[in-house]
C-alpha cells in the first residue's frame, strides 16, 4: 500500500492574549490510500486543529504552524501557495464538520452550495452541475432530491443537513476525506445512519478517511487504524483490534474503561479519568498525562516519552507497560 | 517561578485547570490589556485634572473678566490660548467650561441610566400592557432625530430655571435644563438593553426559585436580576457619557444650550465660526478638548465592551 | 406578508399619534408666536387678543391639536371675539396633507418643505453614498486583515472620526481647504451656501459647494458605518459555514464576496434602511455652519421664532418616514433572508 498522506513533526500553536496555546506539539502520522484512520481524544486535545492545519484552515493570526511537513501525493501541503491549496481543498481533500446546523451557509440554497465546488474544481457548466447536484443528493439518500435541492439549509433536519454536507464534500470524489466529529451533534439513531453512509461512499469511491472523534465506540465499526491524541501529542497508534485488545498507553486504557459495553458485568462501574486535561498554555515538559496517570513515575515527570514500538504496527508513548505497570 | 517556566509535571491535577477568576477579575485583566482603553483612562484623568485642578490656578472671576481692549488676541505667553471676542482668557474659560461640560456629561448619563434601568426593568419584568406602553414611548422618542428633539426641549424649558448659586459661584439655570433633557432623550437604548436582559433572565431557574420562596417583585428586580445585567449597563453608560458631552456641545453650539456667562466647551464655540480666519484659536482649543474627552471615553467604553463581552469570556 | 404589513402600518399610525401629541404639547411653550406673527409692533392687548384668536391659541389645547390634526373646515370659528362663531374654518389638517401656514413667510408649510427637501437630500444622500462606498471597502478590508498594522492604525483613526464633533471637523476643513489653500495660492473650496450668486445655481456650482459639507458629514458617518461593517464581517467570517466554504477550496474572492458578504449584508442593509429616514431631518449643525439651505436650517430658523406649523411639519415628516422605512426594512430583510417569512 502506498502512503497517501505523510505528516511529520506538525506543530501548531495559537497566540492568545492569555499566552501561547500549544495546540499541536509535533505529531507524525500517515494515511494510506483507501484506509480509514480514526483520531481519538478528549475535546481540546488538538485533533481538529491538526487536521485543519493540514488544509490551511487555521486562522493566522492568531494561529501559527510552527514546523512540520505534510506530504500529500508527493507534495508538501505546507509549501503550497494559497492558490494551490485552494485546488487541493475540496478537490483532493474534503472535510465535513461537527455541526451541520452551522456548517451550511444559511442564505444560499443547497443547490448553490453543491454546484460551487463542481464548477470551480471540475469546470462543470451550470446545467451540468445542477444535474450532478441532484444525483449527489440522491446518492446520500435525500428523498425528493430534485425539489429539495432548491431548499435552504434551515428547511432540512440535522441529519439531512449532515447528508448534504457529505454530498458536498464528496462531489469531486476526493482521495481523502477528513470527517471532524460528524456525528457528535446528532441523535444516536441518526449517528449510525451517517456512519453507514460514509462507509458506503468510502467503499464505492475508494476514499481514504480520517475520522476525528472522541467516541471510541464509533471507531471500532469504521476504522482500520486508530491514533490516540492527548494534549497535542500522539500517545498511541495501532490497528483497531490491537488497540482494543492490548492498549499500550495508560490514557487509552482509561478511555476504554470509560466506554460503556454491553458485555460488561453489572457490578463493574464505568471508570472516569481523574483530573482534567492540561492547561495548553503551559509548554509541557515530561509526559503531559503524568498528573492524571495511575502509573506515573518520577521519570514520567522529567522526560516526555517518544512513540516506541510496542508490537507489530503498534506504537505508544509511555515509559510504562500499562498491563504490568513495569518500565518498558 | 512564573507560570511560563513551571513544568507541567510539577503541578497537581487541580493546578492544571484554568484558575477560577471572577468575572470582574477577568474583565479587569482584559481591560488592562486594551492599550487604547488605558490611554483613554489616562487622558480622561488628565482632562479632569485640567478642568477641576485648573480652578486652583485661575479663578472663575478671571475666566469671566473681559478686557475689551484686548479682544481676539492670538495665543501669547500671557494668554496661552488667546482671548475671545470680548477679551476673555480662553485658557481660563476652557478650564471652567470643562467643569460644566464634564459635569453635564456625567450627571446626564446618571439620569439616563436610572431612567433606562427603571423603564427596561419594569417593561422586561412585568411585560404585557406596561411593556407595550413603555416601549411605544421609547419608539416614539426614537423616531425623531435626537438633536431636533433636544433643540425643541431646550427651547421648551429655556429660561424657565433661574440662576443657581452654589458655593459662591453662579451657574446658569440652563445647565440643569441641558442635563435634564439629555437624560430624558437618551434612555431608550439602555432601556431596550435592560429589557432584553430581563426578558431572558426572568425565566432562569434562580429567579423561579426566588419567586417560589415568596421573594417580593421589588427584591427580585433589584437584588436578583439587576446585578446580572450590570455588564451591558456599564458599557452602554460609559459610551453614553461621550454622547452626552457631544450633545451638550451641539445644542450649545447652536445657541440653545448653556447660556453665558457660564462657559462650556460647546458654547465657547457658538460664535467662533465667524472668526474662522481671524481667530482660529477661538474654536480650536475648545474643539480639541471636546474631541479628546469624547475620544478617551469611547476608548474606555470599547475596552470595557471587550472586557465584559460574554462572548469573549472563554480564554 | 400582506397582513404583516397591515399590522405594522396600524402600529405605525398609533406611534405617530403618540409622537404628534407629545410634540404638540412641547410646542405650546417654545416661544411667542404672536410676536413672530405681528413683529415688534404688537404691544396693545387688543392686538394680541385678536392675533391669539386668529391663530386659534384661545382654544383649549385638545381643540388646537384636533384642528392641527384634522382641520377646522367642518366647524365655525369665532374671529371677532364676541363668542359667536361666525366664520367657517379653512384648515384641512395634517391628515389631509395640510401642514398649515408659516407664521413668518405666510406660505404653506408643505411648499416650504418641498423647497428645502431637495437641498437636504442632495447633501445627505451624497454623504450617505460616499460613506457607504468607502465604509464597505474599508470595513471588509479591515475585517479580512484583522490585526494587521494597517487595520490597527485605521481602527484607531476610526475612533477619532467617531468621536469628532461635526462642527470641529467642519471648521478645521474650512480652515484648511478655504483659508489656508487661498493663502497658499491653491484652488480653494467654497464654504458658504449652495452656489455662487454671481454664477447662479448650476449643477457644477452645487457640486463644488457640496464638497466640504459632504466631506465633514462623511467623516463622522464613515467612522460609525465602517466600525459596524467591520464588526459584522468579523462576526460572519468566524462562522462555521465560512470554514466550510474554504474547505471546499473555493477561491478567496468567492468565500468573501458570496458566502460572507451575503450574510453580512443582512444587518448592514437593516442599519442603512433604518438610518435613511433620518437624513430627511437634515444635518442641523452642518447646514448651519455651511449656510446650506436645507431642512435642518429650516427647522432651526423657525424653531427660534416659535413657528409651530413649520417645526411640527418637519418633525412629523421625519417621524412618518421613520415608520415607513421601518416597514420597508423589514420587507427587504425578509426578502434577503430565506429563514424569515412573515405570516
Amino acid at each position: 500500500m502506498t502512503s497517501l498522506l505523510q505528516v511529520s513533526g506538525l506543530r501548531t500553536r495559537f497566540h492568545t492574549p492569555e499566552g501561547i496555546v500549544h495546540a499541536v506539539n509535533g505529531i507524525s502520522f500517515h494515511v494510506n490510500e483507501g484506509e480509514t484512520v480514526a483520531v481519538v481524544g478528549e475535546s481540546g486535545c488538538g485533533k481538529s486543529v491538526s487536521m485543519m492545519s493540514l488544509l490551511g484552515l487555521i486562522p493566522t493570526p492568531p494561529g501559527e504552524i510552527v514546523s512540520g511537513t505534510a506530504v500529500f501525493r508527493g507534495n508538501d501541503l505546507f509549501k503550497k501557495s494559497e492558490k494551490e491549496l485552494e485546488d487541493t481543498r475540496g478537490r483532493e481533500i474534503a472535510m465535513i464538520f461537527q455541526d451541520p446546523m452551522t456548517s451550511l451557509n444559511p442564505v444560499l440554497t443547497v443547490e448553490r452550495q453543491l454546484i460551487e465546488s463542481l464548477r470551480v474544481h471540475l469546470g462543470f457548466t451550470k446545467e451540468q452541475a445542477q444535474t450532478r447536484a441532484v444525483e449527489l443528493l440522491e446518492q446520500v439518500g435525500i428523498p425528493d432530491a430534485k425539489r429539495r435541492v432548491k431548499d435552504y439549509p434551515h428547511q432540512f433536519s440535522g441529519g439531512m443537513r449532515q447528508r448534504v454536507m457529505i454530498a458536498m464534500s464528496l462531489s469531486c470524489a476526493p482521495s481523502l476525506l477528513i470527517a471532524d466529529e460528524p456525528t457528535t451533534a446528532l441523535d444516536v439513531t441518526i449517528q449510525a445512519q451517517i456512519v453507514e453512509l460514509v462507509t458506503r461512499i468510502r467503499d464505492s469511491l475508494h476514499t481514504a478517511v480520517i475520522w476525528i472523534t472522541h467516541d471510541l465506540g464509533v471507531v471500532a465499526g469504521i476504522a482500520d487504524r486508530v491514533i490516540v491524541m492527548y494534549a497535542g501529542f500522539i500517545v498511541e497508534e495501532a490497528n483497531v483490534d490491537d488497540l482494543y485488545d492490548s492498549p499500550g498507553h495508560p490514557y487509552t486504557v482509561s478511555l476504554l474503561a470509560a466506554l460503556p459495553r454491553v458485555d460488561r458485568r453489572r457490578d463493574q462501574r464505568l471508570k472516569s479519568i481523574p483530573g482534567a486535561p492540561p492547561n495548553m498554555l503551559i509548554e509541557p515538559r515530561g509526559c503531559p498525562f503524568a498528573p492524571r496517570c495511575e502509573f506515573a513515575l518520577e521519570k514520567c515527570r522529567q522526560k516526555n516519552p517518544l512513540l516506541t514500538q510496542v508490537g507489530p504496527n503498534h506504537t505508544a508513548a509511555c515509559w510504562v507497560n500499562p498491563k504490568t505497570g513495569a518500565l518498558r | 517561578m512564573t507560570a511560563q517556566t513551571t513544568s507541567i509535571t510539577q503541578l497537581s491535577a487541580d493546578d492544571l485547570t484554568a484558575p477560577p477568576l471572577s468575572l470582574w477579575q477577568l474583565a479587569w485583566l482584559r481591560f488592562r490589556r486594551h492599550k487604547l482603553a488605558v490611554f483613554g483612562c489616562v487622558t480622561l484623568v488628565l482632562l479632569l485634572l485640567y478642568s477641576f485642578g485648573g480652578a486652583f490656578v485661575r479663578t472663575e472671576a478671571y475666566a469671566n473678566f473681559n478686557d475689551t481692549s484686548r479682544r481676539l488676541e492670538p495665543p501669547s505667553s500671557e494668554h496661552l490660548f488667546g482671548t475671545d471676542s470680548i477679551g476673555r482668557d480662553i485658557l481660563a474659560r476652557t478650564i471652567y467650561g470643562g467643569q460644566i461640560s464634564l459635569f453635564i456629561g456625567f450627571v446626564a448619563v446618571f439620569i439616563e441610566t436610572i431612567l433606562g434601568i427603571l423603564v427596561g426593568a419594569l417593561a422586561g419584568y412585568y411585560g404585557g400592557k406596561l411593556d407595550a406602553f413603555l416601549m411605544r414611548i421609547a419608539e416614539a422618542l426614537l423616531s425623531i432625530p435626537t438633536i431636533l428633539l433636544l433643540l425643541v426641549m431646550a427651547k421648551f424649558f429655556g429660561g424657565k430655571i433661574p440662576e443657581i448659586h452654589i458655593a459662591g459661584r453662579t451657574f446658569s439655570g440652563s445647565v440643569i435644563v441641558i442635563i435634564a433633557i439629555i437624560g430624558a432623550t437618551s434612555w431608550m437604548y439602555l432601556a431596550r438593553i435592560v429589557r432584553a436582559e430581563f426578558l431572558s433572565l426572568k425565566e432562569n431557574e434562580f429567579i423561579l426559585a426566588a419567586r417560589a420562596t415568596g421573594t417580593s417583585n421589588f427584591q427580585i428586580i433589584f437584588y436578583h436580576i439587576l446585578p446580572n445585567t450590570f455588564a451591558p449597563i456599564i458599557v452602554s453608560s460609559t459610551l453614553s457619557v461621550a454622547n452626552a458631552i457631544l450633545a451638550e456641545a451641539y445644542i450649545s453650539f447652536l445657541g440653545l444650550g448653556v447660556q453665558p456667562p457660564t462657559a462650556t466647551w460647546g458654547n465657547m464655540l457658538e460664535s467662533s465660526a465667524k472668526y474662522l480666519d481671524s481667530a482660529p484659536w477661538l474654536w480650536f482649543f475648545p474643539g480639541m478638548l471636546i474631541l479628546l474627552t469624547v475620544l478617551s471615553i469611547n476608548f474606555i467604553g470599547d475596552g470595557m465592551r471587550d472586557a465584559l463581552d460574554p462572548r469573549s469570556r472563554a480564554i | 406578508m400582506f397582513q404583516f404589513i397591515l399590522k405594522r402600518l396600524a402600529q405605525g399610525v398609533v406611534l405617530l399619534l403618540i409622537v404628534s401629541i407629545t410634540l404638540f404639547l412641547l410646542m405650546m411653550e417654545v416661544g411667542d408666536p404672536i410676536a413672530t406673527m405681528g413683529g415688534r409692533t404688537v404691544t396693545r392687548p387688543s392686538d394680541r387678543e385678536r392675533l391669539t384668536r386668529q391663530l386659534g391659541l384661545d382654544k383649549p389645547i385638545a381643540v388646537q391639536y384636533l384642528y392641527w390634526l384634522a382641520g377646522n373646515d367642518w366647524t365655525q370659528i369665532d374671529t371677532d371675539g364676541d363668542g359667536i362663531p361666525d366664520k367657517s374654518g379653512t384648515r384641512l389638517g395634517i391628515l389631509r396633507g395640510d401642514f398649515g401656514k408659516s407664521l413668518v413667510t405666510k406660505k404653506p408649510v408643505t411648499e416650504m418643505i418641498a423647497e428645502r427637501i431637495p437641498n437636504t437630500l442632495i447633501l445627505m444622500l451624497a454623504s450617505e453614498v460616499v460613506t457607504i462606498f468607502f465604509a464597505l471597502i474599508f470595513g471588509i478590508y479591515s475585517a479580512l486583515k484583522q490585526y494587521s498594522t494597517l487595520d490597527n492604525i485605521l481602527t484607531t483613526l476610526l475612533f477619532v472620526g467617531y468621536s469628532m464633533p461635526i462642527f470641529f471637523i467642519s471648521l478645521m476643513s474650512m480652515y484648511l481647504f478655504f483659508i489656508l489653500f487661498k493663502k497658499w495660492g491653491l484652488p480653494y473650496l467654497p464654504t458658504v451656501g449652495m452656489f455662487d450668486p454671481e454664477v447662479g445655481k448650476t449643477p457644477l456650482q452645487v457640486l463644488w459647494h457640496m464638497i466640504l459639507p459632504v466631506m465633514s458629514l462623511s467623516v463622522i458617518y464613515f467612522a460609525a458605518y465602517s466600525r459596524y461593517i467591520r464588526g459584522t464581517m468579523l462576526e460572519v467570517l468566524s462562522q462555521d459555514y465560512i470554514r466550510t466554504a474554504k474547505s471546499k477550496g473555493l477561491p478567496r474572492r468567492q468565500v468573501v464576496y458570496v458566502h460572507a458578504l451575503k450574510n453580512a449584508a443582512l444587518p448592514i442593509v437593516t442599519v442603512v434602511g433604518l438610518d435613511l429616514p433620518f437624513l430627511l431631518g437634515g444635518a442641523v449643525v452642518t447646514e448651519r455652519i455651511f449656510a446650506w439651505p436645507g431642512m435642518g436650517r429650516l427647522f432651526l430658523d423657525h424653531l427660534s421664532r416659535a413657528d409651530v406649523s413649520v417645526v411640527m411639519g418637519s418633525l412629523m415628516l421625519v417621524a412618518g418616514a421613520v415608520v415607513v422605512f421601518q416597514i420597508l426594512t423589514d420587507i427587504v430583510y425578509a426578502w434577503l433572508d430565506p429563514r424569515i417569512r412573515y405570516t
